[in-house]
């Protein structure tokens, strides 16, 4: 497998089908901000490369005994509780760690690392997986064939299947009984130019702070300022996968 | 060498015939329900979860495409390496083949969370997935196999023969390899993570490929009630001896340079010292009655030329291929992977760090069943209506 080269990605598959244009920079919330991308047509075009969306999250700001982040990602995505833990979808779940050295306590969310040079793309037969250009990592629903391979590829264990027929389901997250699904990174929130995932939007409401959503390649984003100016990690970077999601004092 | 003939196999009473396609038809029939109720209920049904991923349907069916490639090893040694003694033998070892993969694949579609998609599968490919390159390995070799059986059973193309057979050796060398590699992709996990992986399935499916055919071959004969020589079988079995030690040298390998990398130390002791029902398919099911006892049973001079001590040795040898795939696939992914080095994990919404559980169910194991029912059914159908079989397999004369 190679991990250097870029893995080529297709185009602008849109998660859902039609995206809604924003027009001008909208405040519809306390740090939810509706914004247009300066004179372009972006919207229609679908997923950008001038774009790489990502996470940094701070494990010191992560609260015990929280679920913030969780029940809203299984809110947004009408992620349905059937009280079966191994079956149940889980797109980000949150792990609490102990230094075997020093006895040290962290606690933070994961989810898929949406990962530049992901292994669930690589393996997938159908393509179904694939990568945006603007790097979020998502399965086309009408190709999966529940094969389960890319599960036992992904170092996240970040993906789950859907063991069950599903009813209620979220009009932004289209599953279905047989395929494999994970994180979106909220994609139809990036696409509607809404800048916040639904976890960091509970998160913060919650009061923690913990994470932080924005674009790796925007120089000035608040994201890229972070981890210009504090150290971070990535999960198994040992992989060299180059994940869009990185992590601060774990 | 006195001239071969061939002739379709009539078993020596047709109830026993009709009877016997009657219970392998019911088996098949009791798969496929299985396989609908899985499908309709939806997977949490099975024993699988979102830790295993693959449960035994995955087993069954890469048991049996491995053992599939290997079957086809007499045909090959006949055709491509011209041992006379093989060549007779050549018919039946394709066809085999041919079944064993049809019942192999018939498991891992049907185990697809959407096998209704499998026209996705066959049009849509990823040129860097094993598994697309595997989807093209499998369907050339039922083409391969196929091309190759009727320049063995058609005078007029059998000048063919020797190059379709060449063609035949390596394609399913690479089909074994693909299924063996993949594991090999899994870099993340750390019991796939090991180059070794690849040749390890190609000397397997030497293995269980020779092992079925052997006991498949004595019954057939005592079920068509025609006579089959010593010399042949004791070939046969001598070369079963050479892959199960192969295999077991293999294994070895494989646990001991996992044992030099630091990293992989937890799961060798995983599967050697403490994973409880995992190691104790390693060292009974794998060690024991896969390679000691087959191998005590083919060399001890006590059992020289005793048939039974052949057929139980075949048995034995798949019995402990079955859980040999059982412990890399089930246990491969029931032990947990590291993200975290150097950490414990104290809690977890996911179950990250801890052994994964996994309870095969009925379904599971009918499926599987099912698929070695049609493997069966399809060469006893097969050997009815084509003229595979030696009229004799007596030892020649001279
Ligand atoms: S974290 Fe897993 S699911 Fe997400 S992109 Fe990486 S390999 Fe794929
Ligand atoms: S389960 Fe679906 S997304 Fe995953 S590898 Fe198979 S076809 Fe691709």
């Amino acid at each position: 497998m190679s991990k250097k080269s870029d893995q080529p990605s297709m185009d602008r598959r849109q998660f859902i089908g039609g995206t809604v244009a924003a027009a001008g920079a909208v405040t519809i919330a306390p740090g939810v901000i509706l914004h247009a991308v300066a004179g372009s047509n972006e919207q229609t075009e679908g997923a950008s490369s001038e774009h790489r969306w990502g996470m940094v999250i701070d494990a010191n700001k992560c609260a015990d005994g929280c679920s913030a982040c969780v029940d809203a990602c299984n809110n947004e995505h009408e992620l349905t509780d059937l009280g079966r833990p191994e079956t149940d979808a889980a797109w980000i779940r949150t792990v609490k760690l102990k230094d075997k050295q020093t006895g040290n306590i962290s606690r933070l969310p994961v989810m898929c690392q949406h990962c530049e040079h992901p292994p669930c793309v690589d393996v997938c037969p159908t393509n179904a997986s694939f990568k945006r250009v603007d790097g979020v990592v998502l399965v086309d629903r009408h190709r999966c064939i529940g094969c389960r391979y890319c599960m036992m590829a992904c170092p996240y264990k970040a993906r789950s299947f859907i063991h069950e027929a599903l009813t209620d389901q979220s009009v932004y997250a289209p599953r279905g009984k047989g395929c494999v699904e994970s994180c979106t990174l909220c994609v139809h929130r990036i696409d509607e130019g809404v800048m916040q995932t639904a976890c960091q939007e509970a998160c913060d409401k919650a009061g923690h702070g913990a994470i932080l959503f924005g674009d790796l390649k925007d120089p000035n984003s608040e994201i890229s300022q972070v981890l210009k100016k504090y150290n971070s990690v990535q999960i198994r970077g040992d992989l060299e996968l180059n994940t869009g999601v990185r992590y601060r004092n774990l | 060498m006195s001239k071969m003939y061939y002739r379709e196999l009539y078993c020596g009473s047709p109830t026993r015939f009709w009877a016997g396609l009657a219970l392998l038809g019911t088996i098949i029939a009791i798969g496929l329900g299985a396989a609908y109720y899985m499908e309709h209920q939806g997977h949490w049904v099975t024993g699988m979860s979102n830790q295993i991923v693959w449960g035994l349907p995955h087993v069954f069916a890469i048991f049996l495409i491995v053992a599939a490639s290997g079957a086809l090893n007499v045909a090959s040694i006949g055709s491509v390496f011209g041992g006379p003694l093989y060549k007779p033998l050549g018919r039946y070892s394709g066809l085999l083949a041919i079944g064993l993969l049809a019942g192999g694949l018939m498991v891992l579609v049907l185990d697809l969370g959407r096998p209704d998609r499998l026209i996705v599968a066959m049009t849509e490919y990823n040129f860097k997935s094993i598994f697309a390159w595997n989807v093209i390995l499998y369907s050339g070799f039922f083409a391969i196999v196929g091309v190759y059986l009727w320049t063995m059973m058609d005078r007029s193309v059998s000048k063919f023969n020797r190059p379709v057979g060449f063609v035949a050796f390596f394609w399913r060398i690479a089909l074994t390899t693909g299924t063996g590699s993949i594991f090999g992709f899994l870099v993340a996990r750390e019991a796939y993570d090991a180059a070794i992986m690849a040749p390890m399935f190609v000397i397997m499916s030497f293995s269980y490929g020779l092992a079925f055919f052997i006991i498949t071959l004595i019954a057939a004969y005592i079920w068509g009630d025609r006579e089959i020589g010593d010399l042949r079988l004791t070939r046969l079995k001598n070369l079963l001896g050479v892959f199960v030690g192969a295999v077991l040298y293999f294994a070895l390998a494989y646990n001991l340079t996992n044992l030099y990398i630091t990293q992989h130390h937890g799961i060798e002791s995983f599967i050697l010292l403490n994973g409880g029902v995992y190691t104790q398919m390693f060292w009974i099911g794998q060690v024991l009655i896969g390679s000691i006892l087959p191998l005590f049973l083919i060399y001890s001079p006590a059992f020289d030329k005793s048939r039974w001590a052949i057929a139980a040795a075949s048995v034995a040898v798949l019995i402990g291929g079955f859980f040999q795939i059982y412990v890399i696939v089930i246990g491969g992914q029931a032990y947990p992977m590291n993200l975290f080095p150097g950490k414990e994990v104290v809690e977890s919404g996911f179950f990250d760090g801890v052994v994964a559980s996994y309870t095969p169910t009925f379904p599971e194991a009918a499926l599987g069943v099912a698929g070695i029912a049609v493997a069966l059914a399809m060469v006893a159908v097969g050997a009815r209506v084509f003229k595979v079989f030696p009229e004799t397999l007596e030892d020649p004369n001279d």
